[in-house]
């Protein structure tokens, strides 16, 4: 069952973020990267994912959403925060609706950098999430 | 008949951003739609009052990754409009060469999404890849691929040399001639007709109506495009605005993928046009504080964007407004999605290319 254990899936939420992120997580998936050739898809249902990437901060609105999608995702899971508003809220940090990065509200386990954070920061991200997805899956075992 | 209340979003696989539309459906019809936004509301605007006004076009950027550039191009822009400040010709020059490049990497990526939504995967992934060789010239000339802060208060921070530039004009007409068999799939492919033609007319009247901008309303045979009133330079290129007249799905693709071609022809032009020659200066020093109001318009990938501006002579703006081209056009998207079939509302939705956090700030 190793080989199940590297070919991880993606859930995907934008935060408020600019779409910056959004849209270098989106590169991964295209011909440049192309992640999926390790197994790595892009899948919209909470109850399929082991990695939850989130990308923009956290505001009075979302916070319920991310919640629920965290909850819904099968243990063991991993969070990502992506980019510097996912990571600490970023360049809006001090805007009336922002409170802050993502790791107010469910336990962050992977912290990609980058305003906007690159493609390679966030494979590199998700590979580190690989192993945290690993090291879960022993102690639970 | 029966009324169904179908919840679509804020997480859903063909919006990328978070958008929320509770559908009203009878059997399979859409008969009305309400929208919910504020998921992604900042309040980027206020931010005016604590980040001062020569750093605060590094959050005017981040107002949206896709335009990015042209937000950071427009804030600057009306900045020297209320400091009367003179830019020197070749960062203007600079600055339309760095828009075109992002309305092409805009309509790109758009054509992508477009494509996944009905359902041609191996045509977003064509339309990504030549998006990539976009974000190439980005990196080389400014160092970022999507946020690249190349814009200053006075000129542009980076020059490129002129032979970087007929590099980037012969890459591009490379480009074009591949992007020539993309055009030939989009407007011919009769799977896609099948999909999109027909689908969400919106008729000219209408779209006067509800006041669209940008390819939403050049697709309803509205010759509407800021660039011909001819400011930031582009009264010096040879340009007409690209129309299509049938309003429909098909037709706001179409306008998107002529409009690539004519971007590619644009910096052609732009390049052949600016003054050429080492050294010369690519922006002014800027000092002293703003003071009085004034109105910025720019044509953004998506249409219309206006920007109001007013400063007291103090380090802070007083306001800053931004009326995003996505606000306009979500009134037209809520007619449209009205009548039609539970299947085509991905279509319709993204066919107006919505951008929320230009929308919401």
């Amino acid at each position: 069952m190793s080989y199940l254990r590297r070919s991880p899936w993606i859930l995907h939420y934008d935060g408020s973020s600019c779409n910056g992120c959004d849209i270098e997580v989106l590169a991964c998936l295209t011909p440049l990267y192309d992640v999926e050739r390790f197994g790595v898809v892009n899948t919209g249902n909470p109850k399929h994912a082991d990695i939850l990437l989130v990308t923009g901060s956290v505001n009075e609105r979302n916070i319920e959403i991310i919640q629920n999608l965290h909850r819904q995702m099968p243990d063991p899971k991993v969070v990502v925060a992506v980019g510097a508003c996912a990571v600490s809220g970023g360049i809006f940090a001090r805007a009336y609706n922002v409170q802050g990065g993502i790791d107010q509200v469910i336990p962050v386990d992977v912290y990609a950098p980058g305003c906007a954070a690159r493609p390679e920061t966030i494979i590199d991200a998700v590979i580190a999430g690989i192993g945290v997805l690993e090291r879960k899956r022993k102690v639970s075992a | 008949m029966k009324r169904t209340v179908l919840p679509m979003g804020p997480q859903h696989p063909v919006l990328p951003e978070p958008l929320v539309l509770d559908l009203v459906l009878v059997d399979e019809k859409v008969v009305d739609a309400v929208p919910t936004i504020g998921y992604i509301h900042r309040g980027l605007e206020a931010l005016v009052e604590k980040i001062e006004y020569t750093e605060m076009g590094y959050v005017a950027e981040r107002i949206c990754g896709i335009c990015s550039f042209m937000h950071g191009m427009g804030y600057c822009a009306a900045v020297e409009d209320v400091m009367a400040v003179e830019v020197p010709e070749r960062a203007r020059w600079l600055r339309v060469i760095w828009a075109e490049l992002s309305r092409i990497q805009s309509h790109l990526l758009w054509l992508g999404l477009g494509a996944d939504a009905f359902g041609f995967e191996n045509l977003f992934m064509h339309c990504w890849r030549m998006r990539e060789e976009i974000l190439d010239i980005f990196e080389r000339t400014t160092g970022g691929r999507v946020i690249f802060s190349v814009n200053l208060i006075g000129g542009v921070r980076r020059d490129i040399d002129d032979d970087e530039l007929l590099v980037i004009v012969e890459k591009l007409q490379e480009l074009g001639t591949a992007f020539e068999e993309t055009t030939r799939v989009f407007a011919t492919d009769p799977s896609i007709r099948h999909r999109i033609e027909g689908i969400g007319v919106l008729s000219a009247d209408d779209a006067r109506a509800v006041d669209v901008v940008g390819p939403m309303a050049r697709a309803s045979g509205l010759a509407q495009d800021v660039r011909s009133t001819g400011t930031h330079l582009y009264d010096r290129l040879d340009f007409t605005p690209v129309v299509e007249e049938a309003g429909d799905c098909l037709a706001r693709v179409l306008v998107r993928v002529r409009e690539v071609t004519q971007s590619i022809d644009l910096i052609r032009q732009a390049v052949a046009r600016m003054p050429k020659g080492d050294g010369q200066a690519i922006s002014v020093n800027v000092r002293g504080r703003p003071s009085g109001e004034t109105f910025m318009r720019l044509e953004q990938p998506r249409g219309e964007v206006v920007y109001y501006l007013r400063a007291n002579g103090t380090k802070m703006l007083e306001r800053f407004r931004i009326r995003t081209p996505t606000f306009a056009n979500v009134p037209a998207m809520i007619t449209l999605v009205k009548g039609c079939d539970l299947a085509d509302v991905p279509n319709i939705i993204l066919t107006i290319d919505p951008c929320i956090s230009c929308m919401e700030r």
